[in-house]
Order: C-alpha cells, then sequence, then structure tokens
C-alpha cells in the first residue's frame, strides 16, 4: 500500500525558487539485521528517487541502507512553466509508486 | 473601536495573562516543549511528520465495512464525535465493568458491533485506527472522565507508577518525578505525560502506544513487561492521564 504526503506549492511566480517536499511510508529494512528467529531479514529499501517537471527530471536521489525508515526528501526546484510534478519512487521487490501535483506558474 | 468591544478585549488581556500567572505555577511539561525546535517543526507541520502517513490510512480504515456485521466504523460515529475521545480514555464503556484504552475501546467495538475479531495490539491497522481517533482530540485538554469507579484504578495505577522493581530496583517515579529534566545518557528525561499517543518515534522509525511506551521502561529497568493484554497498563494510563489532566492533546507526536 502506498501512502505518500507531499508538500509542493499550487502557485509559484515565473522564475521562482519553491521546495518540494515528500514523505512516504516504507520500512527501508536494512538487510543487516537479524530476525526474532536470528536469521538476517532480507533488505527491502527504495533504490531510487526521481522527480520530472513536465516530463523533464529534475531531480534524481538514490538511496542506500542508511537511511532511515519513512525517507523524507526536500528538494528546490525553479518554476520556468505550469506543469505536472512526477514524483517516483521504486526499489526491492519491485516496490514503484508515483505520484503527481500540479503547479501553476504565473 | 468602541467602548463594548474595548471593554472585551481588556477583559480577554485580563484572563489570558491570568491563565499565563497559572501556567507559571503549574511546572508540568510535556514531552513536546522537551523537544528541539527541528522535532517541535517536525511534528507541527502535518506533511513532514510521519505519523500522519498512519493517520491517512487509519481514515481507509474507519471507512472500511468489516466483520460480520458489515459496518464501518463510520456507519455508526461522525467524524466530529470523535473529538475529545482520546483526551478522555481509559474510561469504562457504557454496561462494561472494566476501564478499557482507546485501543481497547476500538477492539471492544469491534468484536461487539462489527462482529469481527479484535486487532492484534500494537498491529499497524490498530495503530492507525488510533492515530486517526487520536488526531480529532489535538488541541483538547486532557480530561479523565468523573466516573467514581475509575479512582480505584488510577489509585492501581499510582501505585505501579511509585513501585520499585526489576533488577534495576527503579521505579517510573524515580525518573520521571524525582529526575525529570535532567539528562539520562544524552536524552532528556521528559515527566512522562501521554500528551501524543499513538506516536511517531524515531527510535522506533515507526507509530507506537503508550503501551509500548511503558514495555520500553520497563524492559529498560530490567523489570519484566506485563503481557500486553494486562489490566496493568490500563491502570498506568488511567493514573498518567490524570497526572496529565488538562495538558494539551498533541496526537499523532513525534518523539526522538
Amino acid at each position: 500500500m502506498a501512502n505518500v504526503l507531499i508538500n509542493a506549492p499550487k502557485t509559484a511566480r515565473r522564475g521562482e525558487t519553491i521546495e518540494l517536499k515528500a514523505l512516504i511510508l516504507h520500512p527501508m529494512e536494512t538487510g543487516f539485521r537479524p530476525g526474532a528467529n536470528g536469521t538476517i531479514i532480507p533488505r527491502n529499501i527504495i533504490q531510487d528517487f526521481t522527480a520530472s517537471w513536465n516530463g523533464v527530471e529534475i531531480f534524481r536521489m538514490r538511496m542506500s541502507p542508511a537511511i532511515a525508515a519513512n525517507p523524507y526528501v526536500s528538494f528546490c526546484a525553479v518554476a520556468s512553466e505550469s506543469g505536472v510534478v512526477r514524483l517516483r519512487w521504486s526499489g526491492d521487490n519491485g516496490f514503484a509508486v508515483e505520484e503527481s501535483v500540479t503547479v501553476t506558474v504565473t | 473601536m468602541n467602548k463594548r468591544s474595548l471593554a472585551l478585549a481588556l477583559g480577554a488581556v485580563f484572563f489570558a495573562s491570568l491563565a499565563a500567572a497559572q501556567g507559571g505555577a503549574d511546572r508540568r511539561r510535556s514531552g513536546y516543549q522537551d523537544m528541539g525546535p527541528a522535532l517541535q517543526k517536525m511534528q507541527d507541520d502535518d506533511t513532514a511528520n510521519p505519523a500522519m502517513l498512519f493517520v491517512q490510512a487509519g481514515e481507509a480504515l474507519w471507512k472500511q465495512k468489516v466483520g460480520a456485521a458489515d459496518k464501518a466504523c463510520a456507519d455508526c460515529h461522525t467524524t466530529a464525535s470523535m473529538k475529545g475521545v482520546a483526551a478522555r480514555y481509559p474510561a469504562i464503556p457504557a454496561g462494561a465493568d472494566k476501564p478499557v484504552d482507546l485501543e481497547g475501546r476500538i477492539n471492544l467495538c469491534r468484536t461487539t458491533q462489527q462482529k469481527a475479531e479484535p486487532l492484534r495490539p500494537e498491529s499497524d491497522d490498530l495503530l492507525q485506527l488510533t492515530a486517526w481517533v487520536a488526531l480529532q482530540s489535538r488541541g483538547d485538554p486532557i480530561a479523565p472522565p468523573d466516573d467514581p469507579r475509575m479512582a480505584a484504578v488510577r489509585a492501581e495505577g499510582e501505585r505501579l507508577f511509585t513501585e520499585r522493581q526489576g533488577q534495576l530496583n527503579l521505579s517510573c517515579a524515580a525518573c520521571h518525578d524525582a529526575n525529570a529534566g535532567k539528562k539520562l545518557g544524552g536524552a532528556t528525561i521528559p515527566q512522562g505525560h501521554p500528551t501524543g499517543y499513538p506516536l511517531y518515534r524515531l527510535e522506533w522509525q515507526t507509530l507506537g502506544s503508550l503501551k509500548r511506551r511503558l514495555r520500553n521502561c520497563l524492559i529498560g529497568m530490567r523489570a519484566e513487561p506485563y503481557d500486553y493484554n494486562a489490566p496493568e497498563y490500563v491502570a498506568l494510563e488511567a493514573y498518567l492521564m490524570e497526572r496529565a489532566r488538562g495538558m494539551t492533546m498533541d496526537a499523532p507526536a513525534v518523539r526522538p
């Protein structure tokens, strides 16, 4: 079940730098921890996070096992045109989530 | 501004300063006040507070029909009717003879009204539902019920709170009454007011209940934690809520 919280401004002035923040529910299991029966819990992390603005990639992040559960990502972008910001998370066990927000540039 | 509204404004200033003066006498501090500004900001921003992920899921569960009765929580309760509920429990529900906490109350509804299996203690579903219900009481003062039967429960809770136990021979009170505000390792010892449960603890990297927190403390002082369904937790929770009476609910909170 994908559970995401996104904080992005709905409107921005042309040329303004806006901050986009995204929080996603994910265990980020490192693959190094023993479970209750002593065997290692298999790794289950998000590997990639990307953001695109009207199809053009504006941000990419490679995640590692050292990142805590429910990763929170904050990044900035220059608002040059109105459009759809698409956020994509992908990782182990076929994990793939996509969410989008619309930003109107005036 | 006419004379009447001026008088009202002055009155408001007077009562606000009176409240502030009383607040000065109240030495109680919530865990929120003991956190750094970064964590406070994380809790205050609903898109940065990871507990809100669980609230979102809880809202979906609230509307989901379950059990043999095929009823959702929302089929009987309005969202508005949940305001203040989390600030009241543990309590003895109508028709029951034992006190239950909020999680217990939700499970009681599940078994009697929805005719469904009770949710496992500390399971995601139960935490999510509890978080959603608790959110409706955000900003409300903690108000334990004036039920005379609760007095004995609170007294038992206070006894458990002050009784030394475990290999380290500690009691809850030894830290959270006698040494609150000082440091244990690098962390500030909070006064232990349950204003924000269920809460997102960074150490847990997930949402947890007050019960889980109490179990953590019991294990920390090397005492044997009570079973998850033990009445001891409800008694302790009832005492803690009475101890925090009037403090503001900030569930679902973030704590280190």
